[in-house]
C-alpha cells in the first residue's frame, strides 16, 4: 500500500526571525476563489470612488507677470524649469518646484510672441511684435549661478532686427537652425543676423510653426488663410498644404510617431493628421466649446494637452475622440498656452490672468516616491477599473466631472445644434433618391482641399 | 518519447483551459476596428497569463497532494485507519483521534476556512473551540441550553451557535456578543463568506439572511414547505439550498421571496445535501437509501448510488464523504467524468451515531461529529495541498488576520450579486424581443393620439388673426400630424408584405400578384 498524506512542517511555511519578511504562497487555481467577477466589480467600484476622492490636480499658480502670458518654452535638459513670455515683453524663467521666478530676461519692447529653447539647452530664442529676435544664453551653469538671487536679469546674447513682426518661433530638434513665423517663414542660424532662407506660399501671415521631432528638416506651419503647410528645408519650395474651413491656432508633432501631428483649430476641435496623407484627418478630437489655442504632446506620445479660449485645459488620448480630463479654475481666464512637462507628470498652462498654473497630468496620482507595493496596487486598481468601466455604476463615477456653468451650457447648446443638423441631414437623405446625398466623414468634412 | 511529450502537452492544455476561465470572446462580428484591436490584444494577454499560471502550477507549487494506492489484490476500501497511521509520519498520525464525550450529546462541527480552528457544539450545550494545529483547546463554555448548530463567521474570532430559542454570536473568549432575536429557533446556520451574510433556517421553515457587519436583516422568507434541517451553501455562487421533507430541493437568494430553483429529487424526504467546490455538482441523499449526483448546469442526475447517507460532504479535491449510523464511506471519482466509486470506508465503534461529517480545508483529514463526541480520520488525497496566502492561510499571524479582515470587508459583495450563474456579472443582458402590438392595439393608440390632438388648446390670437377658418385648418393639421406615423407604419407594412408576396411567387406569375385587402 502506498500512502501519502499532506503534512506541512511549520518552519517551511513561517518565517525564521522576526526581522524576516512573512512568507507568501500563491496558488492561482480558480477553484479556490469563488465569485471572482463580482469581487472584481466591487473593487472597480471602490477604485473609481477612491480615484475621485484623491483627484486634486491643481498644484499651484506661478504669479509674477504683469500681462497675459502668450508663450512658454521647455528646456529639455532641465526638468524643473519653464520659460514664459508675456504681452508686455517680460520673459521669465520659473522654477516649478518652488514656483518662483529664477531669472528675468527683459528687453522686448512689445509683446513676446514666441519662445523656444535649443535642444542642447544653451540658447533661448524669443521673438516679438517689435520685429526682433533675441537670443539669450541659458546654459545650466548660468542658471545655477542665478539660483540664489531671486530677481536676476540677464542680458541677451544677440538681438536681430528684421522687417516684420514675428508671430512664432521654433528650434530644430537636431540641428542649429531655428525658424520664425510672421509675414513669411524665415530660417535663421544662431550666428547670422539675417535669415538664411525664406519661404513664402500664400499671402497671409503664418501664426504658428513647429519642427518635426523625427526629421530635422521638416516643419509644419499654420497661417491665417486657414491652411496648414508642410515645408522641407532641403527643398527650396514648400512641400504640401491643406486648407481647412477654419484657422489652425497651433500644431504639435507626436514625439513618438513623428509622421503624425495634431492641429488645434478655431472650430473647437483638434485634428490629428498623418503628414503623408493630408486629405483626411486621422482623428477628430472634440470636446472644447470654444477655440483651441494651444496644444502640446506628452513625451510618451500617448496623450496631449490643449488649452482653449473657453478657460479650460483638457487632456486627450492621442487616438481618442473625447477628452480624458478637464481642468478649470474660477481664477483661470482664457488659456493661451499649455505645455506638458518633460517627465509626463505635469501640465503647465499659461493664461490671460497673468498666471502660470501647474497641474498634475493624472489627477489622482500620488506624487513623490511611490513604494513598489503601492505602485503595484495602483496599477491593479487602474486595470480593474478599466475592465469594468463600461458598466453603468462605474461609468457614472469615472465619467463625472464638474464643469463650470458657462462651459456646461455651451456644450449642451453645441450638442443640440449638432444633433439638429444631423437629424436634418438624415431626413434629407431619407426623402431623396438613394445615393444623391453623400455624407462625408467628419474627418474629411472640415478640409477644403489639399494643394501640392 | 514522442507519446510522453504528447501526454505532457495535453496535460498543459488542460491546465491552460482551467486558467482561461471559459471561451475566448468571438471578435468576428465587431465592426468597431479600434475596439476589436484592443480586445484582440487583451485576449492575447489572457492566453499568455493562463500559460504562465499553468507552468507555475506544474513547477513552482511547494506541496504535492496526498494519495492512497493499493498494491496487489488489496482494495483501497478495505484499508483501515490503523494501517494508514503506521505508514504515515508522526505529525499526520496525530490528526487521527477520537474524543469521547458521551454525556453532552451529538456533536456538530465547523472549521474556519483555513482549516486551523474548529468549533464543536454538543447538543446539551457544550461549545468548544480547538486549535487544530496544536490540538489545543482554546475555550469551552457550557451554555446550559440545547445547541443545534454552530457556524464560524469570517474568522476564528467569531462564531454563531443556534441555541434553543435564538442564535447567539460568541467571541473567541466565549463572551456572548449578540443575541439574534429575529431569527427564532434556528435549526441550521450557514455563513456566506464573500457577502458576510448569516443564513438561518428555523423551526417554522423561515429562511433569514442577516448581514453580520452592520446587523441589517437582508431577507426574511417563508419557504412554505415546512420544517427542515437540511441547508447548505453553494460556495461557487452563494445560493442557499434547502432540502425538504417532500423530496424537493429549493435554492434561494436573498433578494427574492420566491426560490430560484425547485427540483424534485427524491420520493421521500431529503436527508442531506452537499455541494462540490466547483459549484456544478451536487449530491443529495434521501430516505430510500440512494445518493443522487446532480449536474447543476442542466439540473440532471449524473449518477445514482445505492448508499445510505444521513450526512454528506465534499472535500476540496472532490471526494464525497457519506455517513450513516456508525459507518462512513468515502466516494471518489477517479476518471474525472463524475463516476463515483468507493474509495475508503471507516467503521466506528458500535453505538456511535454519525451526526455530521466535514472535511478539514487544506488537510487530508475528515472531521466526524457523532453522538459520543467527535473524531478525526485521515483520508489521503482529500485536501488541497497548496494554499494561497491571500485566500486562506493556515499559518496566519494575528497581524495578517487583521489585514485580511479589513481587505475582505472592503471586498464585501452586495447581496444582489448572488445568482445561479456568477459569471454573468459584467456581461450584456440579451435584448428582450418585444412582441409586435396587435392591430387592435395600434388602432387604440391612433385613436388616443387623435384625441389628444383634438384636445389641444390654441393660443387666442388678436388683431383679426383669430379667424374661425384658420382655427379649423390648424386643428385639422394637428390631427393629420398625429395620424401620420401610424399611416406611415401601415404603408411600410403593406410594402413589406407585398414584397414578400412577390418574392414567394415564381417569376412568371409575379405580374398577377394582387395586393390582398387587409
Amino acid at each position: 500500500m502506498k500512502v501519502k498524506v499532506i503534512s506541512r512542517s511549520t518552519d517551511e511555511f513561517t518565517r525564521e526571525r522576526s526581522q524576516d519578511l512573512q512568507r507568501v504562497f500563491r496558488n492561482f487555481d480558480p477553484s479556490l476563489r469563488s465569485q471572482e467577477k463580482a469581487v472584481e466589480y466591487v473593487r472597480a467600484l471602490n477604485a473609481a470612488k477612491l480615484d475621485k476622492i484623491f483627484a486634486r490636480p491643481f498644484i499651484g499658480a506661478m504669479d509674477g507677470h504683469r500681462d497675459s502670458i502668450k508663450c512658454m518654452a521647455k528646456n529639455p535638459n532641465y526638468l524643473k524649469a519653464i520659460f514664459s513670455g508675456s504681452d508686455d515683453g517680460d520673459i521669465r524663467l520659473w522654477d516649478m518646484a518652488s514656483r518662483r521666478t529664477v531669472c528675468q530676461f527683459p528687453g522686448h519692447q512689445g509683446a513676446v510672441q514666441g519662445l523656444t529653447v535649443s535642444t542642447d539647452g544653451s540658447i533661448l530664442v524669443s521673438c516679438g511684435s517689435d520685429c526682433t529676435v533675441r537670443l539669450w544664453n541659458v546654459s545650466d551653469a548660468n542658471l545655477a549661478d542665478s539660483d540664489n538671487l531671486s530677481d536676476n536679469s540677464a542680458k541677451p546674447q544677440a538681438v536681430y532686427v528684421w522687417k516684420n513682426a514675428f508671430r512664432a518661433v521654433d528650434h530644430q530638434w537636431d540641428g542649429d537652425l531655428f525658424a520664425t513665423a510672421g509675414a513669411q517663414v524665415d530660417i535663421w542660424n544662431h550666428n547670422r543676423s539675417q535669415p538664411v532662407n525664406t519661404f513664402d506660399w500664400g499671402s497671409d501671415t503664418t501664426i504658428s510653426i513647429r519642427f518635426n521631432p523625427g526629421e530635422p528638416n521638416i516643419l509644419a506651419t499654420s497661417a491665417n488663410d486657414r491652411s496648414i503647410t508642410l515645408y522641407d528645408l532641403r527643398m527650396s519650395s514648400p512641400a504640401r498644404k491643406v486648407i481647412m474651413r477654419t484657422k489652425t491656432n497651433s500644431i504639435a508633432w507626436n514625439p513618438m510617431e513623428p509622421m503624425n501631428f495634431t492641429a488645434a483649430n478655431e472650430d473647437c476641435n483638434c485634428y490629428s493628421y498623418d503628414a503623408r496623407k493630408l486629405e483626411e484627418a486621422k482623428c477628430v478630437h472634440k470636446d472644447h466649446v470654444s477655440a483651441v489655442m494651444d496644444i502640446d504632446f506628452s513625451p510618451t506620445g500617448r496623450e496631449f494637452v490643449t488649452g482653449s479660449y473657453d478657460r479650460t485645459v483638457r487632456i486627450f488620448q492621442y487616438n481618442g475622440g473625447h477628452s480624458r480630463e478637464i481642468y478649470h479654475t474660477k481664477r483661470m481666464q482664457r488659456v493661451f498656452c499649455v505645455k506638458y512637462s518633460c517627465d509626463a507628470s505635469y501640465v503647465i498652462s499659461g493664461s490671460d490672468d497673468t498666471n502660470l498654473r501647474l497641474w498634475k497630468a493624472k489627477a489622482s496620482e500620488q506624487l513623490g516616491v511611490v513604494l513598489p507595493r503601492e505602485r503595484k496596487k495602483h496599477e491593479y486598481l487602474e486595470a480593474v477599473k478599466n475592465r469594468y468601466k463600461h458598466l453603468p455604476e462605474v461609468k457614472r463615477i469615472v465619467r463625472h466631472r464638474h464643469l463650470p456653468k458657462p462651459v456646461y451650457k455651451a456644450a449642451n447648446l453645441r450638442r443640440t445644434m449638432i444633433e439638429a443638423e444631423r437629424r436634418k441631414e438624415q431626413r434629407r437623405k431619407a426623402h431623396s433618391a438613394p445615393g444623391s446625398i453623400v455624407t462625408e466623414p467628419v474627418r474629411k468634412r472640415r478640409i477644403i482641399k489639399e494643394v501640392e | 518519447m514522442g507519446a510522453k511529450k504528447e501526454n505532457s502537452d495535453d496535460e498543459m492544455d488542460e491546465k491552460v483551459k482551467k486558467y482561461l476561465r471559459g471561451e475566448a470572446a468571438n471578435l468576428e462580428g465587431l465592426k468597431d476596428k479600434k475596439l476589436k484591436g484592443q480586445l484582440a490584444v487583451r485576449e492575447d494577454l489572457y492566453g499568455k497569463s493562463a500559460k504562465t499560471a499553468a507552468k507555475i502550477e506544474k513547477w513552482l507549487l511547494p506541496s504535492e497532494g496526498g494519495y492512497l494506492e493499493a498494491e496487489g489484490i488489496e482494495k483501497t476500501w478495505r484499508i483501515k485507519q490503523e494501517s494508514i497511521a503506521r505508514e504515515v509520519d508522526i505529525l499526520s498520525s496525530r490528526n487521527q483521534y477520537d474524543i469521547v464525550l458521551p454525556e453532552l450529546g451529538p456533536y456538530s462541527l465547523d472549521f474556519t476556512s483555513n482549516g486551523r480552528y474548529m468549533a464543536a457544539a454538543g447538543r446539551k450545550g457544550h461549545l468548544a473551540i480547538v486549535d487544530m494545529k496544536t490540538l489545543n483547546l482554546i475555550k469551552e463554555i457550557q451554555v446550559r441550553e440545547t445547541v443545534r448548530d454552530v457556524a464560524y463567521l469570517h474568522n476564528e474570532l467569531f462564531f454563531a451557535a443556534a441555541q434553543k430559542k435564538y442564535p447567539y454570536i460568541y467571541n473567541r473568549d466565549g463572551t456572548e456578543l449578540h443575541c439574534l432575536k429575529e431569527h427564532g429557533a434556528v435549526l441550521r446556520l450557514q455563513f456566506l463568506k464573500n457577502h458576510f451574510l448569516l443564513a438561518s433556517i428555523n423551526k417554522f421553515g423561515q429562511l433569514r439572511y442577516q448581514d453580520v457587519t452592520m446587523g441589517e436583516m437582508i431577507g426574511n422568507f417563508r419557504t412554505g414547505l415546512g420544517r427542515t434541517d437540511v441547508m447548505q451553501v453553494n460556495p461557487y455562487n452563494g445560493v442557499v439550498a434547502l432540502g425538504h421533507s417532500s423530496g424537493t430541493v429549493t435554492m434561494w437568494k436573498p433578494t427574492s421571496a420566491v426560490p430560484l430553483v425547485k427540483m424534485l429529487s427524491h420520493p421521500g424526504p431529503v436527508s442531506s445535501l452537499a455541494f462540490h467546490p466547483n459549484g456544478h455538482v451536487m449530491a443529495t441523499s434521501g430516505r430510500e437509501n440512494k445518493i443522487k449526483i446532480w449536474d447543476l448546469r442542466k439540473f440532471e442526475v449524473i449518477q445514482t448510488l445505492p448508499c445510505h447517507a444521513k450526512t454528506l460532504n465534499f472535500s476540496q479535491k472532490g471526494l464525497l464523504a457519506a455517513g450513516t449510523g456508525s459507518f462512513i464511506q468515502i466516494l471518489a471519482d477517479f476518471s474525472g467524468s463524475q463516476n463515483y466509486s468507493s474509495y475508503m470506508t471507516h467503521s466506528m465503534a458500535k453505538g456511535y451515531q454519525v451526526g455530521k461529517v466535514l472535511f478539514r480545508p487544506y488537510e487530508d483529514v475528515l472531521g466526524i461529529g457523532h453522538s459520543m463526541g467527535w473524531s478525526s480520520i485521515l483520508i489521503p488525497g482529500s485536501g488541497e495541498p497548496n494554499f494561497d496566502s491571500w485566500v486562506a492561510n493556515p499559518f496566519e499571524t494575528s497581524k495578517q488576520r487583521r489585514e485580511k479582515e479589513v481587505h475582505s470587508l472592503l471586498d464585501k459583495l452586495p447581496p444582489e450579486t448572488i445568482m445561479l450563474d456568477p459569471t454573468k456579472v459584467g456581461t450584456v443582458r440579451a435584448a428582450q424581443k418585444k412582441e409586435k402590438p396587435t392591430k387592435k392595439e395600434i388602432e387604440a393608440e391612433m385613436e388616443a393620439a387623435i384625441e389628444t390632438a383634438k384636445d389641444t388648446d390654441f393660443k387666442k390670437k388678436t388683431k383679426g388673426r383669430n379667424k374661425p377658418s384658420k382655427r379649423a385648418t390648424k386643428r385639422r393639421e394637428m390631427i393629420s400630424r398625429a395620424k401620420r406615423p401610424f399611416l406611415e407604419q401601415r404603408t411600410q407594412e403593406h410594402e413589406t408584405s407585398r414584397k414578400k408576396q412577390k418574392t414567394e411567387m415564381p417569376k412568371s406569375l409575379q405580374r398577377f400578384v394582387r395586393q390582398k385587402a387587409t
